[in-house]
């Protein structure tokens, strides 16, 4: 705790990851743009794209990581937040739409003139700015989750009772996006992108760029949740995780740290939304179901809840697994794969992977001291010689 | 309150406070002077923790006041408030950060910022670093520093969250059933740590162990049923025909 907050935050495991994070970075989109389509080492831009979806699950997965694993706060509705940042994101895209649309209307989106809009409805101003939008990202997020958790931790709404609530957030606004006088195009979403800052989303290119863009957010997410858990805030959040009641007779104000980090959470799920929109090309309402933002919380329960690391690498394995066992003869039966493997991971591996992997670590360094110990040489002195 | 009402340190006036028609404080009204240890004893039911949770703002009382230092009405404060004044309080079971290590307990507790944007590029300091070796000295815990609090005995954590108290650097520490659970040992050590830290600090200790009671050998108050049967010296209270009916036995 003395050392500086850069050096608290930077351990071995984090450089690593981040190495890891930056070689994938570069070398993804290098290895699409630069190869040719026949060479072994070619990445195709279809890859570019699936992967570039999961690093943005993987930002959504720390985002729930650091109020979960750290503060004990369970969000069974962070894909609500995840979903109003991809929403900021898609209203630019379809602002840039312009005259390209089926209707051709240079201002309205196609689905408001199929509904016989009149005019633009005044929370679409402003969206045909980039600079906007993004603030957008990240405001209608973390001001949503600035109000909602502001009743809820005032109110000391802890545990099943918080997961609950946050269920029917994203629910009600589920709900509400399906319909078509909301504004956001119904349960078709909006969709049918074109550009982004003047480049088509489409081109290789563009992906290649979006995918190095999540990867870097996903980095500096990591790097300001480390920063956080190393810090004595971080502690902090343990304490309240642990032992809330303590905490607050310590003289803490246990709800602002839990009202601090909730929305710092959801704003980064914010942030992964609004990367994932421009590279699966559609957002709609069903982003807002309940059983997505379950599904995340299992990324980072079988990743290893309160690692950091472990959520990254948890949403990616995963998502990595739905991917091939939906495509697949399996496909009938992916729900039941996922569930058995949340009941599987919660039996066997109730630290999740990276957890686990910490835990034998830590135990085999302590077994090693001590036997050191045992007999009786330190591991900072010399041997004794042996008595002649 | 711009003028103290009382001399007193902790002053409880006709507190009241029911659950479902439970009347678990019936008007009650404690004074304890400040730099006093005093021994809560009584049986079960009798309302010790209930007074413990109304000092500390957990719970409201019905009816009743509550002062502190004479001028500070704890019934309009909740507990961060009230731990901000210097009121510090062990819980019943021991209740200490397990995943934290022992020194980083105390560095929690130790009095200084709260505010949630300090945190983040606070540093510890040589006071800070002093301050809890002095504590890790008191508390007995200086050989078990490193380890996580989960790891200790039931004795240790007892002391930790003692020591944790101590880091708060209150004026008024409230202690709840501290040697339960401890060895006969243990039990005199404590003693001796609650004996140390009255030199500097009042102290309010709610306790079963009547050898432990006679032990710390300063003023007792025994409660039933939500109000004060009996106070006085060790040797009057336990000769008290009531206590004697109702606590003690024959």
């Amino acid at each position: 705790m003395t050392s500086s907050p850069l050096i608290r935050a930077l351990d071995r495991g984090a450089v690593a990851f981040i190495l890891v994070l930056v070689a994938i970075g570069v070398l993804v989109p290098a290895l699409n743009l630069l190869t040719a389509e026949s060479s072994v080492w070619h990445v195709p831009t279809y890859l570019v794209a699936l992967w570039g979806k999961y690093v943005c699950y993987a930002i959504l997965a720390l985002s729930i990581d650091l109020i979960w694993g750290y503060c004990g706060i369970l969000s069974l509705g962070h894909g609500a937040f995840f979903a109003l940042g991809g929403y900021a994101m898609g209203m630019y895209l379809m602002r840039q739409i312009g005259t390209r649309g089926v209707y051709g209307n240079p201002i309205l989106p196609d689905f408001m003139v199929f509904l016989n809009w009149p005019e633009l409805p005044v929370f679409w101003y402003g969206f045909n700015h980039f600079a906007y939008a993004v603030l957008m990202v990240f405001l209608v997020p973390g001001v949503l989750a600035f109000v909602f958790g502001w009743f809820a931790f005032r109110s000391r709404v802890t545990g099943v009772y918080l997961s609950i609530i946050t269920q029917a957030l994203t629910y009600a606004l589920l709900l509400g996006f399906f319909r078509n006088n909301f504004g956001f195009g119904g349960n078709n979403g909006l969709t049918d992108f074109k550009d982004i800052l003047g480049f088509n989303v489409q081109a290789q290119e563009t992906r290649a760029a979006l995918f190095a863009i999540s990867v870097l957010a996903l980095i500096i997410g990591f790097f300001i949740c480390r920063t956080i858990v190393a810090s004595k805030l971080g502690m902090v959040l343990v304490s309240i995780r642990d032992a809330e009641s303590r905490t607050r007779f310590l003289g803490y104000r246990v709800e602002n740290y839990k009202l601090f980090v909730f929305t710092l959470s959801a704003c980064m799920a914010g942030v992964a939304g609004a990367l994932y929109v421009p590279q699966v090309g559609i957002i709609n309402p069903s982003e807002f179901a309940p059983a997505n933002s379950i599904e995340a919380v299992i990324w980072v329960a079988v990743g290893g809840r309160g690692t950091l690391i472990g959520a990254a690498i948890g949403a990616v394995i995963v998502n990595y697994g739905k991917t091939t066992f939906t495509s697949g003869p399996l496909a009938p039966y992916w729900l039941f794969l996922l569930g058995s493997l949340f009941v599987l991971v919660t039996l066997l591996l109730p630290r999740g992977i990276v957890g686990t992997v910490r835990h034998y670590s830590g135990a085999l360094r302590d077994r090693k001291a001590s036997a050191a110990a045992e007999d009786g040489i330190t591991p900072n002195e010399p041997a004794p010689k042996a008595a002649e | 309150m711009d003028m103290r009402t009382t001399q007193a340190l902790l002053y409880l006036n006709a507190v009241s406070v029911s659950f479902d028609g439970f009347r678990a404080l019936n008007d009650l009204s404690i004074a304890v002077e400040a730099g006093e240890m005093r021994a809560i004893i009584g049986p079960n039911g009798a309302g010790k923790t209930t007074m413990m949770d109304v000092i500390t703002g957990k719970t409201r009382p019905d009816k009743g006041d509550v002062y502190f230092d004479g001028s500070y009405d704890l019934t309009k404060l909740d507990e961060t408030q009230i731990a901000e004044l210097g009121i510090g309080r062990k819980f019943q079971k021991p209740t200490v950060f397990n995943m934290h290590t022992v020194e980083h307990n105390l560095l929690l507790a130790l009095k200084g910022e709260r505010r949630v944007r300090k945190t983040v590029l606070w540093r510890e300091g040589v006071a800070e670093q002093s301050r809890i070796d002095e504590i890790l000295g008191i508390i007995r815990l200086g050989a078990v520093r490193s380890r996580v609090a989960g790891s200790l005995s039931h004795g240790q954590k007892q002391w930790l969250e003692i020591g944790m108290l101590l880091a708060q650097d209150p004026k008024l520490l409230l202690v709840d059933e501290p040697v339960a659970g401890m060895t006969d040992v243990e039990t005199h050590q404590t003693a001796d740590l609650l004996k140390e830290i009255n030199k500097h600090k009042t102290v309010v200790v709610v306790e079963h162990d009547m050898t432990f009671v006679r032990e710390l050998g300063v003023k007792v108050t025994c409660l039933h049923e939500g109000s004060v049967l009996a106070e006085g010296t060790i040797d009057q209270v336990s000769q008290n025909d009531r206590v004697v009916e109702v606590y003690l036995g024959r």
